[in-house]
Protein backbone atom coordinates (compact mmCIF):
# COMPACT_ATOMS: atom_id res chain seq x y z
CA UNK A 1 0.00 0.00 0.00
CA UNK A 2 1.27 3.40 -1.20
CA UNK A 3 0.52 6.80 1.38
CA UNK A 4 2.79 9.63 0.28
CA UNK A 5 3.70 11.02 2.69
CA UNK A 6 3.73 14.73 0.76
CA UNK A 7 -0.47 14.79 1.17
CA UNK A 8 -2.91 14.52 4.20
CA UNK A 9 -5.46 12.41 4.46
CA UNK A 10 -9.00 11.26 6.35
CA UNK A 11 -9.90 8.80 8.62
CA UNK A 12 -12.70 7.88 5.58
CA UNK A 13 -9.74 7.52 3.18
CA UNK A 14 -9.41 10.72 1.26
CA UNK A 15 -6.33 12.17 -0.10
CA UNK A 16 -6.03 15.78 0.22
CA UNK A 17 -2.58 17.41 -1.49
CA UNK A 18 -0.83 20.91 -0.43
CA UNK A 19 -2.54 23.67 -1.43
CA UNK A 20 -0.85 25.35 -3.77
CA UNK A 21 -2.65 29.10 -4.77
CA UNK A 22 -5.47 28.36 -2.00
CA UNK A 23 -6.09 25.16 -3.94
CA UNK A 24 -5.98 21.38 -3.39
CA UNK A 25 -6.64 18.41 -5.09
CA UNK A 26 -8.52 15.36 -3.79
CA UNK A 27 -8.82 11.61 -4.30
CA UNK A 28 -8.89 7.99 -2.76
CA UNK A 29 -6.08 6.13 -1.37
CA UNK A 30 -4.43 3.38 -3.01
CA UNK A 31 -5.87 1.60 0.29
CA UNK A 32 -9.35 2.88 -0.67
CA UNK A 33 -9.07 1.69 -4.20
CA UNK A 34 -7.69 -1.87 -3.40
CA UNK A 35 -10.93 -2.48 -0.85
CA UNK A 36 -12.78 -1.23 -3.27
CA UNK A 37 -11.87 -3.31 -6.08
CA UNK A 38 -12.28 -2.35 -9.71
CA UNK A 39 -14.00 1.10 -9.96
CA UNK A 40 -16.86 1.14 -12.57
CA UNK A 41 -18.47 4.75 -11.98
CA UNK A 42 -17.98 7.89 -10.95
CA UNK A 43 -20.36 10.45 -9.55
CA UNK A 44 -18.78 14.28 -9.43
CA UNK A 45 -19.52 17.64 -7.55
CA UNK A 46 -20.96 20.33 -9.86
CA UNK A 47 -17.73 22.92 -10.49
CA UNK A 48 -18.66 26.32 -8.47
CA UNK A 49 -20.41 24.26 -6.08
CA UNK A 50 -19.48 25.41 -2.46
CA UNK A 51 -19.09 22.92 0.21
CA UNK A 52 -18.23 22.20 3.80
CA UNK A 53 -15.97 19.88 5.40
CA UNK A 54 -17.33 16.79 5.59
CA UNK A 55 -20.30 17.35 2.86
CA UNK A 56 -20.79 13.99 0.92
CA UNK A 57 -19.84 15.31 -2.37
CA UNK A 58 -18.87 12.20 -4.83
CA UNK A 59 -19.73 8.66 -4.96
CA UNK A 60 -17.17 5.94 -6.45
CA UNK A 61 -18.89 2.68 -7.24
CA UNK A 62 -17.13 -0.48 -7.64
CA UNK A 63 -18.46 -3.80 -8.96
CA UNK A 64 -20.34 -4.48 -5.11
CA UNK A 65 -20.45 -1.36 -3.64
CA UNK A 66 -21.06 2.71 -4.12
CA UNK A 67 -18.83 5.28 -1.45
CA UNK A 68 -19.77 8.35 -0.62
CA UNK A 69 -16.53 10.52 -1.17
CA UNK A 70 -16.13 13.49 1.20
CA UNK A 71 -15.23 17.15 1.28
CA UNK A 72 -11.78 17.31 3.44
CA UNK A 73 -11.82 21.13 4.14
CA UNK A 74 -14.15 23.82 3.13
CA UNK A 75 -14.07 25.86 -0.33
CA UNK A 76 -15.51 25.91 -3.79
CA UNK A 77 -15.33 22.81 -6.47
CA UNK A 78 -13.22 24.38 -9.30
CA UNK A 79 -12.68 21.34 -11.31
CA UNK A 80 -13.03 17.56 -11.38
CA UNK A 81 -11.61 14.95 -13.33
CA UNK A 82 -13.49 14.47 -16.29
CA UNK A 83 -11.85 11.53 -17.59
CA UNK A 84 -12.90 9.42 -15.12
CA UNK A 85 -16.48 9.50 -16.87
CA UNK A 86 -15.10 7.30 -19.26
CA UNK A 87 -11.89 5.61 -17.72
CA UNK A 88 -12.88 5.39 -14.13
CA UNK A 89 -10.40 2.00 -13.19
CA UNK A 90 -7.75 5.14 -13.24
CA UNK A 91 -8.80 5.47 -9.93
CA UNK A 92 -7.44 1.46 -9.84
CA UNK A 93 -4.31 2.59 -11.46
CA UNK A 94 -3.09 5.37 -10.14
CA UNK A 95 -5.03 6.62 -7.16
CA UNK A 96 -2.94 9.71 -6.41
CA UNK A 97 -2.38 10.86 -9.99
CA UNK A 98 -4.45 10.17 -12.87
CA UNK A 99 -7.15 8.84 -10.38
CA UNK A 100 -7.89 12.58 -8.62
CA UNK A 101 -11.50 13.39 -8.45
CA UNK A 102 -11.97 16.92 -7.90
CA UNK A 103 -10.15 20.52 -6.97
CA UNK A 104 -10.93 22.78 -3.97
CA UNK A 105 -10.24 26.20 -3.60
CA UNK A 106 -10.22 25.74 -0.09
CA UNK A 107 -11.31 28.60 2.70
CA UNK A 108 -8.62 28.08 4.62
CA UNK A 109 -5.89 26.19 3.34
CA UNK A 110 -3.78 26.60 7.20
CA UNK A 111 -6.26 24.01 7.93
CA UNK A 112 -4.85 21.27 5.68
CA UNK A 113 -2.00 21.03 8.50
CA UNK A 114 -4.85 19.39 10.97
CA UNK A 115 -5.46 16.43 8.44
CA UNK A 116 -3.96 13.45 9.30
CA UNK A 117 -0.53 12.50 7.98
CA UNK A 118 0.68 9.43 6.18
CA UNK A 119 1.82 7.56 9.36
CA UNK A 120 -1.21 8.90 10.87
CA UNK A 121 -3.65 7.69 8.06
CA UNK A 122 -1.92 4.46 7.48
CA UNK A 123 -2.20 3.47 11.71
CA UNK A 124 -5.98 4.41 11.07
CA UNK A 125 -6.44 2.08 8.00
CA UNK A 126 -4.76 -0.81 9.21
CA UNK A 127 -7.35 -0.80 11.96
CA UNK A 128 -9.97 -1.12 9.45
CA UNK B 1 -17.40 -18.49 10.70
CA UNK B 2 -16.44 -22.05 9.16
CA UNK B 3 -14.00 -22.86 6.15
CA UNK B 4 -13.92 -24.64 3.29
CA UNK B 5 -11.17 -27.61 2.46
CA UNK B 6 -9.99 -24.71 0.17
CA UNK B 7 -9.53 -22.04 2.40
CA UNK B 8 -6.34 -22.13 2.57
CA UNK B 9 -5.88 -22.22 -1.18
CA UNK B 10 -7.57 -18.86 -1.59
CA UNK B 11 -5.80 -17.15 1.29
CA UNK B 12 -2.43 -18.10 0.09
CA UNK B 13 -3.02 -16.49 -3.58
CA UNK B 14 -4.12 -13.37 -2.15
CA UNK B 15 -7.75 -13.47 -2.44
CA UNK B 16 -10.04 -10.95 -0.36
CA UNK B 17 -12.45 -13.03 2.54
CA UNK B 18 -15.39 -11.88 3.87
CA UNK B 19 -17.98 -13.77 5.83
CA UNK B 20 -20.63 -15.04 3.77
CA UNK B 21 -23.84 -16.78 4.93
CA UNK B 22 -21.00 -17.74 8.04
CA UNK B 23 -18.72 -18.81 6.04
CA UNK B 24 -14.90 -17.30 5.11
CA UNK B 25 -15.33 -17.52 1.38
CA UNK B 26 -13.13 -15.41 -1.29
CA UNK B 27 -15.13 -12.58 -2.86
CA UNK B 28 -12.19 -11.76 -5.66
CA UNK B 29 -8.68 -12.47 -6.05
CA UNK B 30 -5.80 -10.01 -6.94
CA UNK B 31 -7.10 -10.29 -11.07
CA UNK B 32 -10.41 -8.74 -9.48
CA UNK B 33 -14.13 -9.27 -10.09
CA UNK B 34 -14.06 -7.81 -13.87
CA UNK B 35 -11.53 -9.95 -14.96
CA UNK B 36 -12.61 -12.86 -13.27
CA UNK B 37 -16.02 -12.19 -14.95
CA UNK B 38 -14.53 -11.88 -18.42
CA UNK B 39 -12.56 -15.10 -17.73
CA UNK B 40 -15.86 -17.18 -17.36
CA UNK B 41 -17.63 -15.55 -20.09
CA UNK B 42 -14.51 -15.97 -22.69
CA UNK B 43 -12.35 -18.41 -21.26
CA UNK B 44 -13.01 -20.57 -18.15
CA UNK B 45 -13.21 -19.80 -14.48
CA UNK B 46 -12.98 -21.97 -10.96
CA UNK B 47 -14.80 -21.11 -7.96
CA UNK B 48 -15.27 -22.91 -4.65
CA UNK B 49 -18.99 -23.42 -3.83
CA UNK B 50 -18.61 -25.59 -0.76
CA UNK B 51 -20.20 -23.53 1.44
CA UNK B 52 -23.40 -24.90 -0.36
CA UNK B 53 -25.09 -27.55 1.37
CA UNK B 54 -26.48 -31.39 0.20
CA UNK B 55 -29.55 -33.42 1.72
CA UNK B 56 -29.29 -36.45 0.71
CA UNK B 57 -33.41 -37.40 0.38
CA UNK B 58 -34.10 -41.72 -0.05
CA UNK B 59 -36.96 -44.26 0.57
CA UNK B 60 -40.02 -45.63 -0.95
CA UNK B 61 -42.34 -42.52 -1.21
CA UNK B 62 -39.18 -39.75 -2.22
CA UNK B 63 -40.70 -38.98 -5.33
CA UNK B 64 -44.09 -38.58 -4.01
CA UNK B 65 -42.33 -36.32 -1.30
CA UNK B 66 -40.40 -33.94 -3.77
CA UNK B 67 -43.42 -33.66 -6.08
CA UNK B 68 -45.11 -32.33 -2.63
CA UNK B 69 -42.66 -29.78 -1.66
CA UNK B 70 -40.78 -29.14 -4.59
CA UNK B 71 -42.37 -26.73 -7.52
CA UNK B 72 -40.29 -28.38 -10.61
CA UNK B 73 -41.65 -32.16 -11.22
CA UNK B 74 -38.81 -33.98 -9.94
CA UNK B 75 -40.63 -37.12 -10.81
CA UNK B 76 -39.87 -36.57 -14.02
CA UNK B 77 -36.40 -36.67 -13.66
CA UNK B 78 -34.35 -39.23 -15.65
CA UNK B 79 -31.86 -41.22 -13.65
CA UNK B 80 -28.02 -39.03 -13.60
CA UNK B 81 -29.99 -35.34 -14.17
CA UNK B 82 -30.49 -32.52 -12.55
CA UNK B 83 -33.22 -30.20 -12.44
CA UNK B 84 -33.54 -26.37 -11.31
CA UNK B 85 -36.40 -26.43 -8.71
CA UNK B 86 -37.76 -24.29 -6.07
CA UNK B 87 -39.04 -25.09 -2.33
CA UNK B 88 -42.29 -23.71 -1.33
CA UNK B 89 -43.61 -22.10 1.75
CA UNK B 90 -47.41 -22.01 2.94
CA UNK B 91 -48.05 -17.81 2.15
CA UNK B 92 -47.03 -17.99 -1.68
CA UNK B 93 -43.89 -17.92 -1.41
CA UNK B 94 -39.89 -19.54 -1.15
CA UNK B 95 -38.00 -21.52 1.59
CA UNK B 96 -34.91 -21.48 -0.55
CA UNK B 97 -34.51 -22.80 -4.29
CA UNK B 98 -32.61 -25.42 -5.30
CA UNK B 99 -30.66 -27.86 -7.68
CA UNK B 100 -32.37 -31.35 -7.41
CA UNK B 101 -30.04 -34.12 -8.83
CA UNK B 102 -31.59 -37.89 -8.97
CA UNK B 103 -28.77 -40.31 -8.96
CA UNK B 104 -31.17 -43.72 -9.00
CA UNK B 105 -35.31 -44.59 -8.78
CA UNK B 106 -35.26 -43.46 -4.97
CA UNK B 107 -32.27 -41.29 -4.65
CA UNK B 108 -32.12 -37.79 -4.77
CA UNK B 109 -29.62 -34.90 -3.92
CA UNK B 110 -30.20 -31.81 -3.00
CA UNK B 111 -27.90 -28.76 -3.02
CA UNK B 112 -29.05 -25.78 -1.02
CA UNK B 113 -28.08 -22.15 -0.50
CA UNK B 114 -25.38 -21.74 2.02
CA UNK B 115 -27.56 -19.77 5.07
CA UNK B 116 -30.52 -22.15 4.51
CA UNK B 117 -29.15 -25.41 4.54
CA UNK B 118 -31.11 -26.18 8.52
CA UNK B 119 -33.57 -24.07 7.35
CA UNK B 120 -34.24 -26.36 4.36
CA UNK B 121 -33.79 -29.13 6.15
CA UNK B 122 -35.65 -28.52 8.95
CA UNK B 123 -38.79 -27.56 6.31
CA UNK B 124 -38.12 -30.72 4.48
CA UNK B 125 -38.02 -32.65 7.75
CA UNK B 126 -41.31 -31.44 8.75
CA UNK B 127 -43.09 -32.57 5.55
CA UNK B 128 -41.41 -35.63 5.35
CA UNK B 129 -43.34 -36.57 8.66
CA UNK B 130 -46.01 -37.35 6.23
CA UNK B 131 -43.84 -39.85 3.40
CA UNK B 132 -41.51 -42.82 4.02
CA UNK B 133 -38.14 -41.20 2.97
CA UNK B 134 -35.15 -40.53 4.53
CA UNK B 135 -33.22 -37.25 4.87
CA UNK B 136 -29.62 -36.96 5.75
CA UNK B 137 -27.36 -33.99 5.56
CA UNK B 138 -24.48 -34.39 3.27
CA UNK B 139 -22.92 -31.48 3.58
CA UNK B 140 -20.15 -32.35 5.37
CA UNK B 141 -19.21 -35.10 2.74
CA UNK B 142 -19.17 -32.91 -0.10
CA UNK B 143 -16.55 -30.06 -1.48
CA UNK B 144 -18.21 -28.11 -4.74
CA UNK B 145 -16.56 -26.70 -6.99
CA UNK B 146 -17.35 -25.07 -10.22
CA UNK B 147 -15.77 -25.10 -13.55
CA UNK B 148 -17.65 -22.45 -15.88
CA UNK B 149 -16.97 -20.86 -19.17
CA UNK B 150 -16.75 -22.04 -23.06
CA UNK B 151 -13.58 -23.31 -22.12
CA UNK B 152 -14.96 -25.94 -19.20
CA UNK B 153 -15.45 -28.97 -20.85
CA UNK B 154 -11.85 -28.91 -22.27
CA UNK B 155 -10.17 -27.69 -18.90
CA UNK B 156 -12.09 -31.03 -17.16
CA UNK B 157 -11.11 -33.16 -20.19
CA UNK B 158 -7.21 -32.22 -19.52
CA UNK B 159 -7.17 -33.25 -16.42
CA UNK B 160 -10.31 -36.44 -16.33
CA UNK B 161 -10.62 -40.17 -17.84
CA UNK B 162 -13.86 -39.03 -18.96
CA UNK B 163 -15.08 -37.52 -22.82
CA UNK B 164 -17.42 -34.93 -21.76
CA UNK B 165 -18.70 -34.46 -25.57
CA UNK B 166 -21.77 -36.37 -25.14
CA UNK B 167 -22.81 -35.46 -21.55
CA UNK B 168 -25.54 -33.18 -22.03
CA UNK B 169 -26.85 -29.94 -19.88
CA UNK B 170 -28.38 -31.04 -16.46
CA UNK B 171 -26.66 -34.77 -16.74
CA UNK B 172 -23.93 -36.03 -13.71
CA UNK B 173 -21.45 -38.64 -14.57
CA UNK B 174 -18.95 -40.03 -12.12
CA UNK B 175 -15.37 -39.38 -13.19
CA UNK B 176 -12.27 -39.31 -11.61
CA UNK B 177 -9.55 -36.03 -11.63
CA UNK B 178 -6.22 -36.77 -11.41
CA UNK B 179 -6.58 -40.58 -8.93
CA UNK B 180 -9.91 -38.36 -6.93
CA UNK B 181 -13.22 -39.81 -7.92
CA UNK B 182 -15.74 -36.94 -8.57
CA UNK B 183 -19.48 -36.57 -9.51
CA UNK B 184 -19.61 -34.08 -12.36
CA UNK B 185 -22.66 -32.33 -13.11
CA UNK B 186 -23.10 -30.25 -16.20
CA UNK B 187 -24.89 -27.37 -14.51
CA UNK B 188 -23.61 -24.15 -12.82
CA UNK B 189 -24.98 -20.59 -12.35
CA UNK B 190 -23.30 -18.70 -14.80
CA UNK B 191 -25.32 -18.67 -17.70
CA UNK B 192 -21.82 -20.72 -19.33
CA UNK B 193 -21.53 -23.77 -20.17
CA UNK B 194 -19.65 -25.64 -17.44
CA UNK B 195 -19.60 -28.34 -14.46
CA UNK B 196 -20.14 -28.63 -11.32
CA UNK B 197 -17.55 -31.22 -9.20
CA UNK B 198 -18.68 -32.87 -6.34
CA UNK B 199 -15.70 -34.43 -4.11
CA UNK B 200 -14.66 -35.40 -1.27
CA UNK B 201 -13.26 -32.65 1.52
CA UNK B 202 -10.27 -34.17 1.79
CA UNK B 203 -9.37 -34.38 -2.38
CA UNK B 204 -10.86 -31.25 -2.68
CA UNK B 205 -7.68 -28.97 -3.31
CA UNK B 206 -5.81 -31.47 -5.37
CA UNK B 207 -8.90 -30.99 -8.08
CA UNK B 208 -8.75 -27.55 -7.43
CA UNK B 209 -5.02 -27.26 -8.30
CA UNK B 210 -5.33 -29.47 -11.27
CA UNK B 211 -8.28 -27.48 -12.68
CA UNK B 212 -5.86 -24.91 -11.78
CA UNK B 213 -3.06 -26.29 -13.91
CA UNK B 214 -5.82 -27.19 -17.04
CA UNK B 215 -5.90 -23.15 -17.32
CA UNK B 216 -8.97 -22.27 -15.12
CA UNK B 217 -8.41 -18.87 -13.39
CA UNK B 218 -9.56 -18.79 -9.52
CA UNK B 219 -12.97 -16.65 -9.05
CA UNK B 220 -14.75 -15.31 -5.98
CA UNK B 221 -17.98 -14.91 -4.77
CA UNK B 222 -18.44 -11.50 -6.19
CA UNK B 223 -18.09 -12.65 -9.72
CA UNK B 224 -20.21 -15.79 -9.41
CA UNK B 225 -22.71 -12.48 -8.43
CA UNK B 226 -22.05 -10.48 -11.91
CA UNK B 227 -22.31 -13.47 -13.80
CA UNK B 228 -26.00 -14.90 -12.48
CA UNK B 229 -27.11 -10.82 -12.74
CA UNK B 230 -25.93 -11.12 -16.28
CA UNK B 231 -27.31 -13.89 -16.68
CA UNK B 232 -30.99 -13.13 -15.50
CA UNK B 233 -30.83 -15.75 -12.92
CA UNK B 234 -32.04 -14.79 -9.24
CA UNK B 235 -30.50 -14.92 -5.86
CA UNK B 236 -31.90 -15.99 -2.70
CA UNK B 237 -32.53 -13.10 -0.59
CA UNK B 238 -32.48 -10.87 -3.05
CA UNK B 239 -34.97 -11.32 -6.32
CA UNK B 240 -36.48 -14.87 -4.30
CA UNK B 241 -37.75 -14.35 -0.62
CA UNK B 242 -40.52 -15.84 1.73
CA UNK B 243 -43.02 -13.34 0.37
CA UNK B 244 -42.14 -13.47 -3.38
CA UNK B 245 -44.37 -15.36 -5.80
CA UNK B 246 -42.82 -17.67 -8.20
CA UNK B 247 -45.20 -17.33 -10.80
CA UNK B 248 -45.00 -14.07 -11.13
CA UNK B 249 -41.13 -13.69 -11.96
CA UNK B 250 -39.35 -15.01 -15.21
CA UNK B 251 -38.94 -18.91 -13.28
CA UNK B 252 -42.70 -19.30 -13.10
CA UNK B 253 -41.46 -22.42 -15.85
CA UNK B 254 -40.14 -24.02 -12.37
CA UNK B 255 -43.78 -24.44 -11.13
CA UNK B 256 -45.38 -27.05 -12.70
CA UNK B 257 -49.27 -27.91 -12.41
CA UNK B 258 -49.38 -30.34 -9.81
CA UNK B 259 -50.70 -30.66 -6.25
CA UNK B 260 -47.85 -29.25 -3.93
CA UNK B 261 -47.34 -27.61 -0.13
CA UNK B 262 -48.81 -24.16 0.28
CA UNK B 263 -50.56 -24.62 -3.50
CA UNK B 264 -53.66 -22.47 -2.36
CA UNK B 265 -51.74 -19.40 -1.40
CA UNK B 266 -49.53 -19.26 -4.98
CA UNK B 267 -51.18 -20.95 -7.42
CA UNK B 268 -53.81 -18.10 -9.21
CA UNK B 269 -52.75 -15.61 -7.04
CA UNK B 270 -51.54 -12.07 -8.47
CA UNK B 271 -49.13 -10.23 -5.78
CA UNK B 272 -49.76 -7.21 -8.38
CA UNK B 273 -46.31 -6.99 -9.45
CA UNK B 274 -43.67 -8.49 -11.42
CA UNK B 275 -39.85 -9.71 -11.34
CA UNK B 276 -38.57 -7.35 -14.10
CA UNK B 277 -34.95 -6.91 -15.81
CA UNK B 278 -33.66 -3.13 -16.17
CA UNK B 279 -31.48 -1.24 -17.94
CA UNK B 280 -30.48 2.04 -17.27
CA UNK B 281 -30.58 4.31 -20.33
CA UNK B 282 -28.27 7.04 -18.81
CA UNK B 283 -25.14 6.92 -16.23
CA UNK B 284 -25.61 5.26 -12.71
CA UNK B 285 -25.57 2.21 -11.24
CA UNK B 286 -28.84 0.75 -9.71
CA UNK B 287 -28.35 -1.05 -5.91
CA UNK B 288 -30.24 -3.73 -4.41
CA UNK B 289 -33.13 -0.81 -2.32
CA UNK B 290 -33.15 1.45 -4.38
CA UNK B 291 -36.60 2.68 -5.24
CA UNK B 292 -38.65 2.23 -8.81
CA UNK B 293 -40.67 4.94 -9.82
CA UNK B 294 -42.89 5.88 -12.72
CA UNK B 295 -42.48 9.52 -14.55
CA UNK B 296 -44.72 11.29 -12.12
CA UNK B 297 -42.56 10.27 -9.07
CA UNK B 298 -45.05 7.28 -8.12
CA UNK B 299 -43.68 4.55 -6.30
CA UNK B 300 -43.65 1.06 -8.40
CA UNK B 301 -41.10 -1.11 -6.71
CA UNK B 302 -37.78 -1.89 -5.53
CA UNK B 303 -34.33 -2.75 -7.17
CA UNK B 304 -33.19 -6.56 -6.10
CA UNK B 305 -29.87 -6.76 -7.49
CA UNK B 306 -28.05 -4.27 -9.85
CA UNK B 307 -24.34 -3.61 -10.88
CA UNK B 308 -22.91 -2.20 -14.15
CA UNK B 309 -22.25 -5.40 -16.35
CA UNK B 310 -18.57 -6.51 -16.93
CA UNK B 311 -19.11 -7.77 -20.38
CA UNK B 312 -20.90 -4.60 -22.02
CA UNK B 313 -20.40 -1.53 -19.38
CA UNK B 314 -24.24 -1.28 -18.94
CA UNK B 315 -25.92 -0.26 -15.75
CA UNK B 316 -28.48 -3.22 -15.16
CA UNK B 317 -30.71 -4.55 -12.64
CA UNK B 318 -33.49 -6.72 -11.96
CA UNK B 319 -36.78 -5.24 -9.94
CA UNK B 320 -40.12 -5.65 -8.24
CA UNK B 321 -42.41 -3.34 -9.78
CA UNK B 322 -46.00 -2.84 -10.26
CA UNK B 323 -47.42 -5.15 -12.94
CA UNK B 324 -48.63 -2.09 -14.98
CA UNK B 325 -44.71 -1.16 -15.56
CA UNK B 326 -43.36 -4.78 -16.25
CA UNK B 327 -44.06 -4.91 -19.85
CA UNK B 328 -40.84 -4.91 -21.85
CA UNK B 329 -40.09 -1.62 -22.98
CA UNK B 330 -41.70 0.42 -20.56
CA UNK B 331 -40.00 3.32 -19.42
CA UNK B 332 -39.47 3.59 -16.22
CA UNK B 333 -37.19 5.83 -13.38
CA UNK B 334 -34.74 4.40 -10.28
CA UNK B 335 -34.04 6.81 -7.97
CA UNK B 336 -30.38 6.66 -7.10
CA UNK B 337 -29.59 9.18 -3.84
CA UNK B 338 -33.07 10.72 -4.35
CA UNK B 339 -32.60 11.58 -8.42
CA UNK B 340 -34.56 9.99 -10.94
CA UNK B 341 -32.44 7.97 -13.63
CA UNK B 342 -34.36 6.93 -16.49
CA UNK B 343 -34.32 3.14 -16.76
CA UNK B 344 -35.83 0.55 -19.52
CA UNK B 345 -37.75 -3.06 -18.65
CA UNK B 346 -35.60 -5.91 -21.06
CA UNK B 347 -35.89 -9.54 -20.91
CA UNK B 348 -32.82 -11.01 -19.26
CA UNK B 349 -30.32 -12.00 -19.82
CA UNK B 350 -28.65 -8.59 -20.53
CA UNK B 351 -26.01 -9.92 -22.83
CA UNK B 352 -26.09 -12.44 -26.37
CA UNK B 353 -23.65 -15.08 -26.12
Amino acid sequence: MQTPDTLRYMSSHEWTSAPEDGIVTVGISDFAQDQLGDVVFVELPEVGRKVSAGDAIAVVESVKTASDIYAPLAGEVVAVNEALEDAPEAINEAPYEGGWLFKLRVDEPAAWEELLDAAGYEAVAEAD
Amino acid sequence: MQRTPLYDRHEASGARIVDFAGWAMPIQYPSGINQEHLAVRQEVGLFDVSHMGQLRVTGPQVVEFLRWSTLNDAGRLKHGRGQYSMLPNDRGGLVDDLYVYRDAELDYLIVANAGNVEVVASHLRELAELFDVELADESERWALLAVQGPGAALAVERVSDSDLASVRKNQTLDASIGACPVRLARTGYTGEDGFEVFVAPEDAGAVWDLLIEAGAAPCGLGARDTLRLEAGFPLYGHELGPDTNPLATPFAWVVKDKPFYGREAMWGVDPGRRLVGMKLTGRGVARQGYEVVDERGGPLGEVTSGTLSPLTREAIAMAWVRTSHAEPGTALSVLIRGQAHPATVVVPPFYSS
